[in-house]
């Protein structure tokens, strides 16, 4: 039987987190009341011209070169032309043939084994409106529809990679890896459910071996990680069941619906449009100086490779890493630790474990957390001297995040320093010897783990607030000196 | 004279020195406008009271003393596809039934800072697409020489409204001819400026890469006036310049000494009326005693500026009347059952037949498969005709032609065939494709209609250019020697 090997390209359509629209001064604020944020421009009103949001071709070019594209100093917008109510001006203002920026790439992880994905072409374009039915859920069936334009001439880029990923596990790292890079930037704000970020998936099989396409389709607007890779693997189901059974894949537009966790025929290839792209009159070219470009890449902000990299140089394991780097406020948070004078291990240990956890359970971010950066860096200092222990410590990070006292406010408050005075530990050490002459036999016989017993002893005896190291070495002592 | 038949510069001293009212001007002018208007149509609508209330302000103002702009009081009549605030937008069309701009075009607004007086939005052929009026959805304006003539178009009702004096000036667009060719055909001025120089903002687009807004006026003077009240770079417009405009007025300095003019043998051919070319030559002989020189020059691009024109301009218009679709504003189709009926309905019912060639042209030419063939030719013919001109200016200093081949047509003259009456703007189309500024003056009667003449000069040169119209109207006096019978004697021929 021919084995068959998946060939995905991935379109991404990401929306810039810009003050206003792609060709006018509108609000791309989401969720505001329908027709609010919209301008004769937006409307597509006769007499009503362009004018490029230049904030909006900084992101793209921020965009290109983070994504070591080469950004092209002349680029055009054109018109994409069609009919639809969510469209007002009848035509979409994009980049057709020549995009801001052409030929990066992206590299991935793929189990510890790094891949490069090729980026084809950033393209800017602008978004269309919205169209909520009503009596059904598309337009067809519907009693009435009604057309939102808040989100029309939103700015977006188009990223069009290379049909270089393989398999469902690839093609959601490529998105998560594109969606961080994008989010560090400050350009986006990846928030997939409010469709900031959505992703066209480009797919065909063809036999292991062959190196040329077969017949692709390409599904459209999926928008969550876990679709894309649910997309993914139903679509090489049905087209290798094609396959198998000796039929052909047909060129289509399809649509993933998440209920049936499959994809359905949106419109066949005679269906699509001539969009008779042709150079929008209303924009000369878009020329960029190279020394606007150069002062773009200059101040980049650092990137989250760059960044890991750094991390890992500081002794941080890769999964740490992950967690810092998942959110740019997180690793902004870790960072403000560091640079305040905290270990970058001991931070990182309390970001990625106990604060994450008790963040998670409130719901609230590290931006959000009561527990500011300032806070655990005093938390550490408390470890450090050994005013506390750190099991002490997991209870003091608790109460910082529910009610935003300082760490050594807490432990004042409570009085439970920790007993670090060996002349006091001393006494309570020889107090739990006396009472346990078998044990301390059974450690001078060689067995240690009978210590931990007599540990636990003296930490209830002082209610844990003993420093455990010292507690060890007192009762080893104590001990030898019997 | 009657104050409505004095020019903008004219009444602009009266109004200073007092011995002549706005209110006065206004209200005569909309006397003889009830005498004359129904036999010429030139306007879509008039704004009488407020004319009146504004004049009266203006008065006030005046009595005050206050320094106010040269423009001050002036009444003005608007192509109707131009916004003004708050007033209907026709175009001349069904498709924008009800359809009320809720902002003003940027030209309106400069004019408001000068304090002009807004008299109503003139006729025109739909969406500006024609050189008749016949185009117009509503009624088609009538020349004032003639009345079983047209007034040229696309900008007919503009042109009528100054040469019949119901407005002191006017604006009209200009995509292919059409505000020169009618400012021949009823004998006034008129101005195309340079693409960029003017704003386009609240126009309404025929083609974006051609389209200009500019004057009509019976005098060179206040065509410049006018020319400084709406010049200049607009933030809302990105193909507007970014250069500094001048005052084009009062740095007008007309004379035509020492001017070198190059004369295309292209536009100078049998295409041409007999009849207007010995008004030309005897223009071009009159300046030439008068210190300048001309000659004819080869431009071969020029024979291929009309196709070329049918080709881009109603690929942009096919895109630009796109937005025209039934969901969001004018005429939409009650008794569709689906949305492409919808779509199909409310455009087929609410575009003209010119409209609808002009879209399926258009269409038809960005089509894939025709796209190369069609637009990107047309494209690099566009790219020779800049060439042509740019290599002219370098011997020349202005271009001269006839505006029109012939004077104004009978009515229904081309109706059947419009292809003759695309031929109409042969020698306006290659300025717009080049992006220059053009003006066309009255150079003569021909059989009792207007001749003009059309002097094209190089990108931004409309200070040059008005210096040389300027030049030759002192020597010609047109605008004393060739006034309509409507205009000149207060009642139709």
């Amino acid at each position: 039987m021919t084995l068959f090997e998946p060939v995905i390209g991935i379109e991404v359509h990401a929306q810039l987190k810009t003050n206003t629209k792609l060709f006018c001064g509108c609000s791309i604020q989401f969720g505001d009341k329908p027709n609010t944020n919209v301008c004769p421009v937006c409307l597509g009103m006769p007499g009503a011209l362009p004018v490029l949001n230049r904030q909006a071709v900084e992101y793209a070019v921020m965009a290109g070169v983070a994504l070591d594209c080469d950004v092209r100093p002349t680029s055009v917008f054109s018109r994409k032309n069609y009919f639809y109510p969510d469209l007002p001006k009848g035509y979409q203002i994009s980049q057709y043939d020549q995009p801001i920026c052409l030929n990066g790439f992206l590299d991935i992880v793929v189990d510890g084994v790094t891949k490069r994905i090729g980026i084809t072409r950033i393209h800017m374009e602008e978004d269309a409106g919205k169209l909520v039915h009503q009596g059904s859920d598309t337009i067809a069936g519907a009693t009435h529809s009604h057309v939102d334009l808040n989100r029309a001439c939103t700015p977006l880029i188009e990223i069009v990679s290379e049909p270089d990923i393989r398999t469902a596990q690839e093609a959601r790292l490529y998105v998560e890896a594109l969606r961080q890079r994008l989010v560090y930037l400050g350009i986006c704000d990846g928030n997939m459910e409010e469709g900031s970020l959505r992703a066209d998936i480009n797919l065909s099989l063809r036999p292991v071996g062959a190196t040329s396409f077969g017949t692709r389709t390409e599904t459209k607007n999926v928008n969550s990680f876990r679709s894309i890779e649910r997309a993914i693997q139903s679509e090489i189901a049905r087209q290798t069941q094609l396959l198998v059974a000796g039929e052909r894949v047909v060129q289509q537009t399809r649509q993933y619906d998440e209920s049936t966790q499959s994809t359905r025929v949106l419109r066949d290839k005679e269906d699509s449009h001539d969009y008779r792209y042709f150079p929008e009159p209303d924009l000369y070219p878009l020329v960029l100086s190279l020394d606007w470009i150069q002062s773009i890449r200059d101040t980049l902000p650092e990137l989250p490779h760059a960044k890991a990299a750094r991390y890992r140089g500081a002794g941080l394991s890769d999964f740490e890493c992950d967690v810092i780097l998942s959110e740019p406020e997180t690793s902004r948070y870790f960072e403000s630790c560091v640079s305040t004078g905290a270990d970058a291990k001991a931070a990182a240990k309390w970001i990625v474990g106990d604060l994450n956890s008790q963040l998670k359970e409130l719901k609230q971010s590290f931006a959000e957390s009561k527990l500011d950066p300032a806070g655990l860096v005093q938390l550490l200092g408390l470890i450090d001297s050994g005013k506390i222990s750190g099991k002490m410590a997991k209870d003091v990070v608790a109460q910082c995040v529910k009610t935003g006292h300082a760490p050594e406010a807490i432990v004042a408050a409570s009085g439970a320093t920790q007993i670090s005075d060996t002349s006091e530990l001393t006494a309570v050490v020889d107090r739990i010897l006396d009472a346990n002459p078998d044990v301390v036999e059974k450690v001078k016989g060689g067995k240690a783990n009978s210590a931990d017993f007599l540990m636990g002893q003296v930490m209830r005896e002082t209610k844990g607030r003993a420093k455990p190291d010292l507690v060890r070495s007192l009762i080893l002592e104590c001990i030898s000196r019997r | 004279m009657a104050n409505w038949q004095r020019s903008a510069v004219e009444l602009a001293q009266a109004f200073r020195s007092r011995t002549v009212k706005v209110v006065d001007v206004v209200r005569e002018l909309w006397a003889h406008h009830d005498q004359v208007e129904p036999s010429v149509k030139a306007y879509i609508s008039t704004f009488q009271e407020s004319s009146l209330t504004q004049a009266a302000e203006m008065d006030a103002r005046f009595d005050r003393g206050d320094d106010l702009p040269l423009l001050a009081g002036i009444p003005i009549a608007i192509k109707d596809n131009i916004h003004v605030n708050g007033v209907q937008t026709t175009c001349a069309s069904q498709i924008l039934k009800g359809f009320v701009p809720p902002f003003n075009a940027t030209v309106i607004d400069r004019l408001a800072d000068r304090h002009v007086i807004v008299t109503g939005k003139t006729n025109l052929d739909e969406f500006a697409m024609g050189s008749s009026t016949e185009n117009s959805s509503f009624h088609t304006s009538l020349n004032p020489w003639d009345l079983s003539r047209v007034p040229g178009g696309s900008s007919g009702g503009s042109a009528v409204a100054v040469a019949s004096g119901q407005a002191v000036v006017s604006l009209g667009s200009d995509t292919g001819g059409s505000i020169r060719q009618p400012a021949a055909f009823c004998g006034v001025v008129g101005l195309k400026p340079t693409y960029g120089r003017v704003s386009r903002y609240g126009l309404v687009a025929f083609a974006s890469s051609l389209d200009q807004i500019g004057p009509f006026s019976r005098t060179v003077a206040d065509s410049a006036l006018v020319l400084d009240a709406i010049a200049g770079h607009d933030p809302k417009d990105a193909t507007s310049a970014s250069r500094p405009s001048g005052s084009f007025y009062s740095t007008l300095s007309p004379t035509v000494a020492g001017l070198r003019i190059g004369v295309p043998k292209e536009l100078f051919g049998p295409e041409i009326d007999p009849g207007v070319k010995a008004k030309v030559v005897a223009a071009l002989d009159l300046m030439r005693a008068n210190g300048a020189t001309w000659e004819e020059v080869e431009m071969p691009s020029l024979r291929e500026a009309v196709s070329t024109y049918y080709i881009i301009a109603p690929a942009e218009a096919s895109a630009n009347l796109s937005r025209f679709d039934g969901v969001r504003y004018g005429y939409r189709d009650a008794n569709a059952d689906n949305l492409r009926d919808m779509f199909r309905r409310s455009r087929g019912a609410g575009f003209g037949a010119e409209v609808k060639r002009r879209i399926i042209i258009g269409t038809y030419v960005l089509s894939s498969g025709y796209y190369d063939a069609y637009y990107t030719k047309a494209q690099k013919l566009r790219s020779l005709i800049v060439r042509d001109f740019a290599q002219a200016f370098q011997k020349y200093d202005v271009i001269v032609t006839p505006t029109a081949p012939s004077t104004a047509f009978k009515l229904g003259e081309h109706a059947a065939n419009p292809l003759a009456m695309y031929l109409a703007d042969i020698a306006t189309i290659p300025v717009n494709m080049a992006g220059l500024p053009a003006i066309s003056v009255p150079c003569g009667l021909h059989a009792g209609l207007p001749v003009g003449l059309q002097l094209v000069g190089p990108a931004f040169g409309e200070q040059q250019l008005l210096n040389v119209a300027a030049g030759y109207e002192a020597l010609a006096q047109f605008s004393a020697h060739y006034q309509s019978p409507i205009f000149a004697g207060g009642t139709h021929a």
